[in-house]
């Protein structure tokens, strides 16, 4: 799947975290979880990132990706790293 | 503190813990040895159980639960650990004490997972693991302050130093000689998004009054993963620790494999000496010794296998390794983690499979064992090699490529993209409705393997091959045994013996369902010996075709078969060997791994499916081609 701009990017400083280019650093704002395609839809796709330690608040920083279309994506969240598809991480919305 | 009663009623206790908060090391350290490795009733999850005394001759038992970030219950392991928790699961007792392993280094999530645990009601322990490290790195933690907060006691543990285990058998003592009154799992409802931000934030509040956390991150894992899952050099390092685990899966384990079959075979030589010539011989040489040595010969692989594995999971590599090449394995709808366990099944496919217990998820797992005896084992290269010298002329084609060489290349091939497709249509067809594991994995600071630890788990695992699969394995090998010795040749008979027992009595009758594909009644004899490992089958053609000798007569039973065989029967042959699920170590593997029949009976019939439609499409084709 190939990263494009969804309906929900209010603002310019607000993007999708699987948008987001190697070396980003931002902030969490929200989880909005209903991406089509996910391997798990809605609540469960929020529950799981959120166990994972995405929360609102913390810090994101995109640290490495594969070499297949940029996939997945190694994310440090506050001080543990996460390795999650671009797909998955569609649901989380960052500054 | 009074000594009547503690030895008479046994102590539950469950270790609970987030994948990586080092809960395996605490558990090897409790327990050293004393570990019983099985699987859960009816699912293809790990149990694992071991026992320790306290100090108060307190008969333990300790249930090593999967690891877990939440009690939802995602997977079938995550199951386990939330029913054993609730008291829920059938046939395991309810834990009178909940251990719970947290990361010192990394609290963030398991605090989440405490809080969460706390909700069931059931008494807990905080154990607070790699404590050392924490310290090291500049972490301080309060531990009484955190104790206070949690509203849970709080202790803090080296896995590997002996006071730290010590005092965590200490307090399970002390804990036992008051044990309160327990009404857990009853009314618990899974937590709801908004209880489960809440707790997160409470988590988080905890962390921030009792724990101090350095300036800077652990710089060490970030260096190295700037090389490690770096697009390029990444894969290129992959490549190199493969090269070196292959290397080492082939020909260190080589010289030990052969030392194990020689002595096996001097043994039943010795045995054939000793005793007069008739049944008890025959079945001590060729059913008992060689059955038994046909288990043993693969032990060298699985501990080599384990070895490495085990390393690399401590270090924290298995996670990038899964990293690097999910998007590859995704391709084929399999899991990142499904890279290893195949690969292995290059060397051998029993080390393979047992290696997919490095996949959680149980369809991911279950996809890879199926496919796993695919991949071109080790077996089939003695066949192959035999075929190819036989009947594909050492030519260069192209200028430099070498004939032969390039059809062994090209078995591979088709070994490698039949499980690609395999595991497709397996996705496709049999799981529609089943929905993916997303992959999030978490990517763990890398630490020191603890090399205690490691030994037990390897040595664990060898323990678990030889009882398990050794008592299958070693019925199948005296019943094919039995198959080729009777009824026995009669006196004078010409021809060599295998030609009048039932294994040729079944040949025969199997003929006319393999003469579409070109076999003759020989070769269908010879599958069936066949059955007990694949490069038996070489043999197994020796002894139908009458030709004396072992090893060294394989260039005269090349000879023999060039002289017998069309080129059609030759690439047919090979065609089945590609896919033929004869081999029963295999399948008494996949027997055990999936605890059920079912999935071995399921692997043998779409093997055998594909061996044959390969087989017959190779045949004609090839008759067509006038090679007939």
């Amino acid at each position: 799947m190939t990263a494009h701009p969804t309906a929900s990017e209010t603002s310019v400083h607000e993007l999708r975290l699987g948008n987001a280019p190697r070396g980003f650093i931002g902030t969490i704002v929200a989880l909005q979880p209903d991406i089509a395609g996910a391997a798990e839809s809605g609540h469960e796709l929020e529950r799981h990132l959120l166990e994972m330690g995405f929360t609102e608040g913390a810090r994101v920083e995109i640290l490495h990706q594969g070499a297949i279309q940029r996939d997945p994506i190694a994310v440090r969240v506050d001080n543990i790293t996460i390795a999650v598809r671009r797909r998955e991480a569609m649901a989380v919305v960052v500054k | 503190m009074t000594h009547t009663d503690v030895t008479t009623e046994r102590f539950h206790l469950a270790l609970v813990g987030a994948p990586n908060s080092g809960k395996t090391s605490l558990f090897n350290a409790l327990t050293g040895s004393r570990q019983k490795v099985a699987n859960y009733a009816g699912v293809t999850v790990e149990r694992k159980a071991g026992a320790f005394v306290t100090p108060a001759g307190r008969q333990v038992t300790l249930l090593d639960l999967p690891g877990t970030y939440s009690l939802r219950g995602r997977s079938p392991d995550e199951e386990i650990t939330r029913d054993v928790v609730l008291g829920k699961r059938p046939g395991e007792a309810a834990p009178d004490l909940v251990l719970c392993i947290a990361d010192a280094t990394n609290l963030r999530l398991t605090l989440r997972l405490i809080l969460e645990l706390k909700r069931t009601g059931r008494p807990l322990l905080v154990v607070l693991n790699m404590f050392d490290i924490a310290q090291r790195r500049g972490v301080s933690i309060d531990v009484d302050a955190m104790s206070a907060a949690l509203g849970v006691p709080v202790i803090t543990s080296i896995a590997v130093k002996k006071a730290g285990v010590e005092e965590l058998r200490h307090r399970t003592d002390e804990f036992a000689t008051n044990m309160p009154a327990v009404t857990a799992g009853d009314g618990w409802t899974p937590l709801g998004l908004s209880e489960m931000k809440t707790l997160q934030r409470e988590a988080d509040r905890i962390i921030r009054e009792t724990v101090t956390m350095p300036s800077k991150p652990d710089t060490l894992t970030t260096r190295v993963d700037a090389v490690v899952l770096h697009p390029v050099a990444g894969l290129v390092i992959l490549a190199l620790i493969l090269f070196v685990m292959f290397q080492a899966v082939f020909s260190w384990a080589q010289p030990l494999m052969e030392l194990l079959s020689d002595s096996f075979g001097a043994l039943g030589t010795l045995v054939a000496q000793v005793l007069p010539e008739g049944i008890i011989q025959s079945f001590l040489q060729n059913g008992l010794i060689a059955g038994v040595g046909s288990v043993l010969v693969f032990l060298p692989q699985i501990i080599i296998i384990f070895l490495f594995i085990l390393l690399l999971e401590d270090f924290g590599y298995m996670a990038r390794a899964a990293f690097l090449m999910d998007r590859v394995m995704g391709g084929a709808g399999l899991h990142g983690r499904a890279f290893i366990p195949l690969l292995s099944s290059f060397a051998c496919a029993i080390p393979g499979i047992m290696a997919t217990r490095v996949i959680d998820n149980r369809r991911d797992r279950l996809t890879t064992i199926l496919i796993a005896p695919l991949m071109t084992c080790s077996a089939r290269i003695p066949v192959y090699t035999l075929i190819i010298s036989a009947f594909i002329p050492a030519e260069t084609v192209w200028g430099w490529v070498n004939l032969q060489g390039l059809v062994m290349f090209g078995l591979y091939i088709a070994g490698i993209g039949s499980a690609l497709a395999a595991s497709f249509v397996i996705k496709f067809f049999m799981w529609r409705d089943y929905q993916p594991a997303p992959f999030m994995l978490e990517l763990p600071d890398y630490k020191l393997p603890r090399l205690k630890s490691i030994a037990i788990g390897v040595y664990t695992r060898a323990k678990m091959f030889l009882q398990r699969a050794g008592t299958t394995i070693l019925s199948m090998m005296i019943l094919i045994w039995f198959l080729a010795s009777f009824p026995q040749a009669p006196a004078g008979a010409e021809g060599p013996a295998i030609n009048y027992s039932l294994a040729a009595i079944i040949g025969h009758a199997l003929e006319p369902f393999f003469a579409p594909l070109g076999f003759n009644w020989q070769i269908t004899v010879a599958l069936i010996p066949g059955m007990a490992a694949r490069e038996v089958a070489v043999g197994a053609l020796g002894t139908v075709y009458a030709i004396e000798g072992g090893k060294e007569a394989a260039d005269a039973i090349g000879q023999a078969l060039a002289s017998k065989w069309s080129l059609a029967t030759a690439l047919s042959f090979l065609a089945w060997f590609i896919f033929a699920p004869q081999c029963a170590s295999t399948l008494a593997v996949i027997r055990r791994e999936t605890g059920s029949t079912k999935w071995m009976v399921v692997t043998f019939l779409y093997m055998f499916a594909l061996a044959y439609v390969a087989s017959l499409i190779t045949y004609n084709i090839a008759k067509a081609a006038g090679l007939g």
